[in-house]
């Protein structure tokens, strides 16, 4: 039997006395691919970062791996959006990677050979080795992205929570990412926050519509897209999502 | 020639510029990856009520201006933190009330017949052995602070929310660099003044980024360039009798223009 890694109990949230999100309730299990899709300012983001623990619960509760947030820091892996990343920085691909080690009882200066190993794996694991050395802004879009999940899998999370993933990334990139993402499911617990309903469709188990409130789907199997029925599938599911919980 | 190297006062000048030229291209840097420039110009120019505060109460100078950087960077920081789509206006606000004191307090203070252009453009050519010691005393917390703390650093400067969910103090990392760039920016403005610190701050780093690939090495080539825009600066106001702080901006600026220029044609050749 599969273990619970994340889980959302009556869960509220607002900015400024408004609810963004209103009684979410939702658990993830070991080996779950969860897509998270919804209008802007539905609340899929402000979701992420209370998993992250960027923002402070107010009411409600978020476990993982019955811990809170912030006591799971380092088994959770996180990919922000591609367009944040800062591509005009002077910074080599190993040393963001690195930065998935960083926390404060690791010591002030240099990085361990242990580290140094750690993140060269990473970055072997999502095909990027020969570029460790490449400054950032060198990189293409799919390859920048790639460099952020292997900064995330520093640690070996046992969850992963990716924000836009393929944003502004070409249709071959962002299958690339997809199908590595689908690798990386095998022995961990994948988020991915997109709007790229065709695409997750064909890698997620499970499908949430936030808008304040959330839907979840648990079998979307018969949802698989094709080039040819692509629209029609998630037409079916966006009615099906914003009608009822199911 | 040589003549400029026997001379005491430009051995002096000399010696405190290459100590101050990297300074600035380590705090530069700093300045210029975290988009700090227009805070970097608020603590120079709130700085400024501290010469005025120094020179009231009877001070060193170089205390009272790096109380009052060290206190608005402090400030700045927290502003720059809590209020972040505010924060121009609370610098530009900072900014002139602290010029505003040092404007008050000099003319306040009795009898006092201020030399205000060596505050507004430098005075590298009277710095004394004292200064120069207060300059290396400088150089090495910075470099302390810079090559202990490198990897957080990096980590908040390159990706703020990222480091802060590593469990980074980033508040804490943020007034770090604000409070060194602060003391660095006092030292500046000691070769090149108030006005025109935040030039000597960006023009080298502006070219580093372009031919390095790392923050450790845009600090090291920028430090360079610096060193080498001052003392080229240094040798033509003396031979040419002109204000030196100005003439090492300008020196920097025709520098970057042909690095400019050399990049382009490079570029153009590439192509071909």
């Amino acid at each position: 039997m599969s273990s619970k890694i994340l889980e959302i109990e009556n869960l509220t949230f607002n900015y400024d006395s408004v609810n963004v999100l209103e009684n979410i309730n939702l658990s993830l299990n070991e080996k779950d691919f969860l897509a998270i899709i919804g209008p802007n300012g539905g609340g899929k983001s402000t979701l992420l970062k209370l998993i992250l623990g960027i923002l402070q619960i107010k009411n409600g509760k978020i476990t993982i791996n019955g811990q809170s947030p912030s006591q799971q820091l380092f088994h959770i892996g996180y990919v922000p959006q591609n367009t944040n990343i800062n591509t005009s920085f002077p910074i080599k691909v190993i040393e963001i990677v690195l930065m998935g080690h960083i926390n404060e009882k690791k010591p002030l200066f240099g990085y361990g050979k242990d580290e140094i190993a750690c993140a060269m794996g990473a970055l072997a694991q999502v095909g990027m080795q020969e570029f460790a050395n490449a400054k950032i802004g060198s990189l293409s879009g799919g390859q920048r992205q790639r460099v952020m999940i292997a900064r995330a899998l520093c640690n070996n999370p046992s969850l992963l929570l990716l924000d836009e993933p393929t944003a502004s990334i070409d249709v071959d990139g962002q299958k690339q990412i997809y199908e590595l993402l689908k690798e990386l499911n095998r022995y961990m617990t994948i988020v991915v926050v997109s709007h790229d309903i065709s695409v997750t469709l064909n890698y997620a188990n499970k499908v949430a519509y936030i808008n304040k409130f959330l839907t979840l789907h648990n079998n979307i199997s018969r949802f698989s897209t094709t080039p040819q029925n692509g629209h029609f599938c998630e037409v079916e599911l966006m009615q099906m999502l914003r009608g009822k919980n199911v | 020639m040589f003549e400029i190297f026997t001379v005491d006062f430009m051995q002096n000048a000399f010696i405190s510029g290459i100590i101050v030229s990297l300074i600035s291209g380590i705090i530069g840097s700093l300045i210029v990856v975290n988009r700090m420039v227009f805070l970097a110009g608020g603590i120079a120019h709130t700085s400024y009520g501290g010469i005025g505060f120094a020179v009231f109460f009877g001070l060193p100078i170089f205390l009272g201006a790096s109380l009052f950087a060290v206190l608005a960077s402090v400030l700045m920081a927290f502003l720059a933190l809590k209020y972040k789509e505010r924060v121009d206006t609370f610098i530009g606000l900072i900014w002139a009330t602290g010029m505003a004191i040092g404007v008050i307090l000099i003319d306040l203070t009795p009898g006092y017949n201020v030399d205000l252009m060596s505050y507004l453009f430098g005075s590298i050519l009277a710095v004394e052995t004292t200064d120069i010691y207060a300059m290396l005393s400088v150089l090495a917390i910075i470099l302390v602070i810079v090559i202990f703390g490198y990897r957080n650093i990096l980590a908040v400067s390159y990706d703020s929310e990222y480091a802060h969910i590593r469990g980074l103090s980033v508040g804490l990392l943020y007034t770090l660099i604000l409070v060194a760039s602060s003391i660095g920016i006092v030292m500046t403005m000691k070769v090149v003044g108030l006005i025109l610190v935040i030039a000597m701050l960006t023009i080298p780093v502006f070219i580093a980024e372009k031919i390095s690939n790392s923050l450790a090495g845009m600090m090291i080539i920028s430090g360079l360039i610096s060193t080498f825009f001052t003392i080229i600066g240094l040798m033509v106001s003396y031979s040419y009798n002109l204000t030196t702080g100005a003439t090492i901006i300008l020196v920097s600026v025709v520098g970057m223009i042909l690095f400019l220029l050399f990049n382009q044609i490079l570029q153009i050749n590439n192509k071909k």
